[in-house]
């Protein structure tokens, strides 16, 4: 009886599971379908660009500079045992360019912007302003859905390039400025080795895969929570835990499929 | 209040009254004739578990107000839903002028939702946008006039609810029932046909109340639209009726007819509800077990 009882629980949760799934993917194409419509009220879009994008550049550039200054220190201590410091450039560069700069940004997205947004369309529903809005003839998907989302997948790569980018100069003060290692080699290797298309391309096309993700669970969590002051607490910690796991498995694939040839 | 009041008996039935109207109204009175929305059958529950509404049939006549009455819960909210297109039927029909309203068919719901206004129960304002902004969304998205056209329009909208020196302030800076007014003024924004309030009275101070009810029908009578009224304030509601329809729960029909006839009622059920009785076949209570057992007296004295 206990075994049938455990059968029965782990095929509910199954279900449940299939069918959160299957919600998800059928709300992702819908919104999918009304980015036309969105992208015809541009205005919106660049809205929510300046809403997402612009007013999270204060965390991410901030941080951005943190984990300039650490990572050179700690490849500085690293690379100064093998005598290879001049290397200390390239490695940074490598390393936010590649990884840190896409996924740290797309973490921090989660939590700033995402919650954010999470938030936003859980009050609105509770308010029942999407419910109004539909009552006057106009499609939430295209007016509040699809504009937030162009301008997450819009944002989170500029905000991942200009995270790698300060993170580069505050390795920069860390490694030429307070440690006195050669500018020139900090520049120069860098110009040699980093391939534009490999490396900071693929950085990019992750970094637009994570504004999807992050963008469009924000989004369903939101449209998807209880109309309750509990049900939006939980939606917005939903769309933390979610979005940063979905980051970093996608990460890892995506990582394995760009860079698994040397 | 008195005097608001006042002005909205005096102007129902004054519709055909002037006679350079009569011929219009001799026009539309074939029109009127035909109900704007039939409920047929209609069964609803939000799930497997609890039925709202259990085989409700209802017609409601253009260019009439009709206040659906009834205590909390019985399924006046959903009533409104349902003819909306925001939930679907779960058996029977819900047709708006003659075409069905289908909920999964959203074109055609679009169009539909086009020609209805809806005042929410709690407004259901954008919070982002000004009053003004509020007032002149549904214009802006769908009328195609020019912005100095929404203006004006926006603007007199607002004078008939009083509030058009309100109209640079934001959501968050109004009061509960200010809300309510702009609401209102956003739900006839685009003079739509069928007009359905939600509790329109609630949390309105005595004056906008009368001026509320005097507006819901002096618009009805102006436009020639017809207008829905889901509210506990039976008062309000007689006066500006046509006709009035009493639900209970499960969405069972007690009682209609005119405002006289329904008040007039010597139905043990009606009576208790429209005169605010606290004994009759209505129990107050939750079903509970008696107040010895719940207390714990008596049975183990």
């Amino acid at each position: 009886m206990m075994l049938l009882d455990g059968l029965a629980a782990v095929g509910a949760l199954t279900i449940r599971a299939v069918r959160s799934f299957g919600r998800a993917g059928l709300f992702f194409f819908d919104l999918l379908l009304h980015i036309p419509a969105a992208l015809r009220r541009f205005g919106l879009v660049v809205h929510q660009i300046h809403a997402i994008g612009n007013l999270s550049l204060l965390i991410i550039l901030a941080s951005g500079l943190a984990v300039g200054f650490v990572l050179a220190l700690q490849m500085y201590y690293a690379l100064v045992t093998y005598g290879a410091t001049e290397s200390l450039g390239l490695i940074v560069n490598l390393s936010l360019v590649r990884e840190l700069g896409p996924v740290v940004t797309a973490l921090l997205f989660a939590g700033r912007a995402g919650t954010s947004l999470t938030a936003e369309i859980g009050l609105m529903k509770a308010g029942e302003q999407l419910s109004a809005m539909e009552m006057m003839a106009v499609d939430p998907r295209s007016r509040v859905l699809a504009p937030r989302f162009i301008g997450g997948v819009i944002s989170m790569p500029l905000l991942a390039i200009l995270f790698s980018a300060i993170g580069i100069l505050g390795a920069y003060v860390v490694g030429v400025l307070l440690i006195g290692l050669d500018s020139g080699n900090f520049w120069s290797l860098m110009q040699a080795r980093v391939d534009v298309g490999r490396d900071v391309g693929n950085g990019v096309v992750k970094s637009f895969a994570f504004g999807v993700v992050c963008t469009a669970v924000a989004l369903y969590q939101g449209h998807e929570t209880e109309a309750t002051p509990e049900g939006v607490a939980y939606a917005t910690t939903r769309t933390v835990v979610v979005s940063s796991l979905s980051v970093l498995g996608l990460d890892f694939m995506l990582t394995a499929l760009m860079f698994s040839t040397p | 209040m008195r005097q608001s009041r006042g002005l909205a008996t005096a102007s129902r039935g004054r519709g055909c009254d002037n006679n350079t109207r009569r011929g219009h109204c001799r026009q539309t009175a074939r029109l009127n004739a035909e109900p704007i929305i039939e409920i047929d059958h209609v069964t609803f529950g939000y799930d497997a578990s609890r039925t709202i509404l259990d085989d409700i049939s209802l017609r409601f006549a253009r260019g009439k107000v009709t206040s659906i009455l009834g205590g909390s819960g019985c399924g006046k909210t959903t009533l409104l839903r349902l003819i909306g297109g925001m939930v679907a039927a779960n058996r029977g029909r819900v047709g708006f002028d003659g075409e069905l309203v289908n909920a999964r068919d959203r074109s055609k719901l679009l169009l539909q939702r086009r020609r209805m206004g809806m005042l929410f129960q709690f407004g259901a304002l954008f919070t982002d946008l000004t009053v003004f902004d509020n007032v002149a969304f549904p214009l802006r998205e769908h009328s195609g006039l020019s912005e100095s056209m929404i203006h004006d329009i926006v603007l007199m909208k607002l004078h008939a609810v009083g509030l058009r020196g309100a109209a640079e302030l934001r959501i968050s800076e109004v009061s509960g029932g200010m809300a309510r007014r702009i609401a209102l003024a956003r739900a006839v924004a685009l003079d739509p046909e069928l007009i359905m309030y939600d509790e329109p009275f609630a949390g309105l101070d005595l004056i906008s109340m009368g001026v509320a009810a005097n507006l819901i029908r002096k618009l009805n009578d102006a436009t020639g639209a017809t207008s829905l009224v889901v509210s506990h304030d039976v008062a309000e509601c007689m006066t500006i009726s046509d006709h009035v329809i009493l639900l209970a729960g499960g969405g069972r029909i007690v009682a209609q007819g005119n405002p006289d006839e329904v008040m007039g009622s010597s139905d043990p059920e009606t009576r208790q509800f429209v005169h605010g009785e606290p004994d009759g076949p209505v129990k107050f209570h939750y079903p509970s077990r008696s107040l010895a057992e719940d207390f714990g007296v008596g049975a183990g004295a």
